[in-house]
């Protein structure tokens, strides 16, 4: 069975973000990047089932800019065979990106195809739940685990309150959650390795795919600053001040 | 404008989230409808029809709809969809997974976490954990959102809204629902509790972490976790607050031996009310904070527990 697992560029986790002056969108200009925490989540389960013999091949695609081509890379130093790259310029709204990668799924006819459940940049949490909808797929959402069992595959999922195991026909489309593994850093020996690995570069006219989108963002600004710094001298005071200044205890 | 909101249920109950959705329809305006969808919902169908300012509760009640699998349900709101110009869910976990699937289907945008309602086409959400705040136009004629509920105070209960079954059975060929394990805590959820208590890695360790216990237990709160707690292997993942893990708003926070990383204030910094507790008095968590209390966590844990 082939994984594809779906990878995104975004601003690193550590970064504190700054909107534009103008406010038209967040400040990229020279800011780390990096791949997005939960797509680091996917490629390391795509990486494991291929460990454990339940995958035959791995392979790696984002949808970005020429520099995305190092998240690809990483994801061939972490174990991914090959990657296909959807360059574009481009912003991409999830929409479009599940029609891209559904064009890859009709090219590569994965078993599964495996993506985080967000990006920590737009925060939609949409692109899987597309993308199996588009694909007639069932959907595997915030996987805390995974286990292929003969033409089906059983994720459990995390819920509010709890876990919902759910089973899914073959081929389907996971989404990554936090507990679902702890991926691996990439060792040297891989990263050189995975310097020879081929990527495949498409563009969004080649799988007939226009890049639009009906949403605009009409601005972009900073949340509120919290007036904060009071300090309080002794439990009691706090208390007092949660009953009858704050009024959120009783 | 005619408004469709997905009721969330759990158990033959009515989650009080929907109630907050539909204050976000108020907000948008127009004819307010509520779906429910599942097996053996007529409670919550009951439940529904009280809410405040709803014309119409429309009942989907079929064992393919049970446990609201995503397949099932995202075809039946497709379904019914053309009639609206809007389709409203929460931003849970349920209205996460069921929502975007929706949109795909209508060949539509999706809006995740709405916050805020400017026009019927135009909506605040928050980007980067929310640390920027998007505003966004869509020119879908179906808009399809998911509405973070702690940023709409719920309607009330004083409608009587009529109810109506319709027979609209999908197959799912797809899916099976396996097992439910719901945590056996007494303790609301990380997400949705109106008190969160965290932790951080201040606590030392992970036995530590129940002297946080007692003070849940008398504030009916939840606890939660800094990213340096559990990395530190403390607690486990799922209690993690911030960018990478939970966003939580509750009406009152309360961080306990947590320093204030960004990546931490990313995933709390909406609550109505933060309280600090830490030794550290240059901690970047006191600049948040409302009610700031430096001293030893150990010392002040216990006497606070007593005084609540």
């Amino acid at each position: 069975m082939k994984v594809l697992v779906a990878v995104k560029r975004v601003i690193d986790y550590n970064v504190k973000i700054r909107v534009k002056p103008d406010h038209s969108d967040v400040d990229l200009t020279n800011v780390k990047m990096a791949m997005n925490p939960f797509c680091e989540i996917a490629v390391e389960e795509a990486v494991r089932l291929k460990e454990r013999g339940v995958a035959s091949e791995v392979v790696a695609v984002t949808i970005g800019p020429k520099a995305a081509q190092e998240q690809l890379r990483t994801a061939l130093a972490l174990g991914a065979d090959r990657a296909i790259h959807v360059e574009t310029d481009d912003k991409v709204e999830s929409l479009t990106a599940a029609k891209l990668l559904k064009r890859v799924v009709d090219d590569e006819q994965p078993g599964l195809t495996i993506l985080g459940k967000q990006s920590i940049d737009t925060d939609n949490n949409q692109t899987g739940q597309m993308l199996a909808a588009l694909a007639g797929m069932g959907q595997g959402t915030f996987a805390s685990e995974v286990q292929v069992e003969g033409d089906r595959v059983q994720v459990t999922r995390e819920i509010d309150g709890g876990l919902q195991t759910v089973s899914l026909k073959l081929p389907a489309v996971i989404t990554t959650d936090l507990r679902l593994n702890e991926p691996r850093y990439a060792k040297l020996p891989d990263i050189m390795k995975a310097k020879k690995k081929p990527i495949d570069v498409k563009h969004p006219d080649d799988l007939g795919v226009a890049v639009a989108s009906s949403l605009s963002v009409l601005k972009v600004e900073s949340p509120a600053e919290r007036q904060g710094g009071t300090k309080v001298a002794s439990v009691d005071e706090l208390v007092d001040k949660l009953k009858n200044e704050a009024k959120v205890i009783a | 404008m005619s408004i469709l909101v997905i009721a969330e249920h759990h158990n033959g109950q009515l989650a009080g989230s929907t109630a907050h959705v539909v204050a976000a329809a108020q907000a948008i305006g127009g004819d307010i409808d509520i779906l429910v969808a599942g097996e053996n919902v007529s409670g919550v169908a009951e439940s529904a029809a009280k809410l405040a300012g709803v014309g119409k509760i429309k009942v989907a009640d079929d064992s393919v709809y049970a446990h609201q699998l995503a397949e099932p349900t995202a075809e039946l709101i497709a379904g019914l969809a053309d009639d609206y110009s809007h389709v409203l869910a929460a931003a849970s976990t349920q209205g996460k997974n069921v929502m975007p699937r929706v949109a795909a289907l209508k060949d539509v945008a999706a809006l995740s976490e709405v916050i805020g309602v400017e026009s019927p086409d135009t909506f605040l959400r928050p980007i980067y954990a929310g640390n920027a705040i998007a505003t966004v136009q869509s020119s879908d004629a179906l808009k399809v959102l998911t509405v973070r509920t702690t940023a709409f105070d719920a309607v009330e209960a004083t409608g009587s809204a009529g109810v109506e079954a319709i027979d609209a059975t999908v197959d799912n060929t797809l899916s099976q629902f396996v097992d439910e394990e719901l945590a056996s805590s007494d303790r609301p959820e990380l997400g949705s509790a109106r008190v969160v208590v965290s932790g951080g890695r201040g606590m030392g360790n992970g036995e530590n972490f129940k002297l946080l216990d007692g003070i849940a237990d008398k504030l009916g709160a939840a606890i939660g976790a800094s990213r340096a707690a559990v990395d530190a292997g403390f607690v486990p993942n799922d209690m993690q607050v911030g960018q990478t893990g939970k966003i939580v708003a509750p009406e009152l926070y309360i961080a306990v031996g947590i320093s204030g990383a960004i990546q931490h204030l990313a995933g709390m910094k909406d609550a109505k009310v933060i309280v600090a507790i830490n030794k550290d008095e240059e901690a970047p968590i006191f600049q948040v904070a409302d009610y700031g209390l430096v001293g030893d966590l150990f010392e002040v844990l216990p006497e606070l527990e007593s005084k609540l």
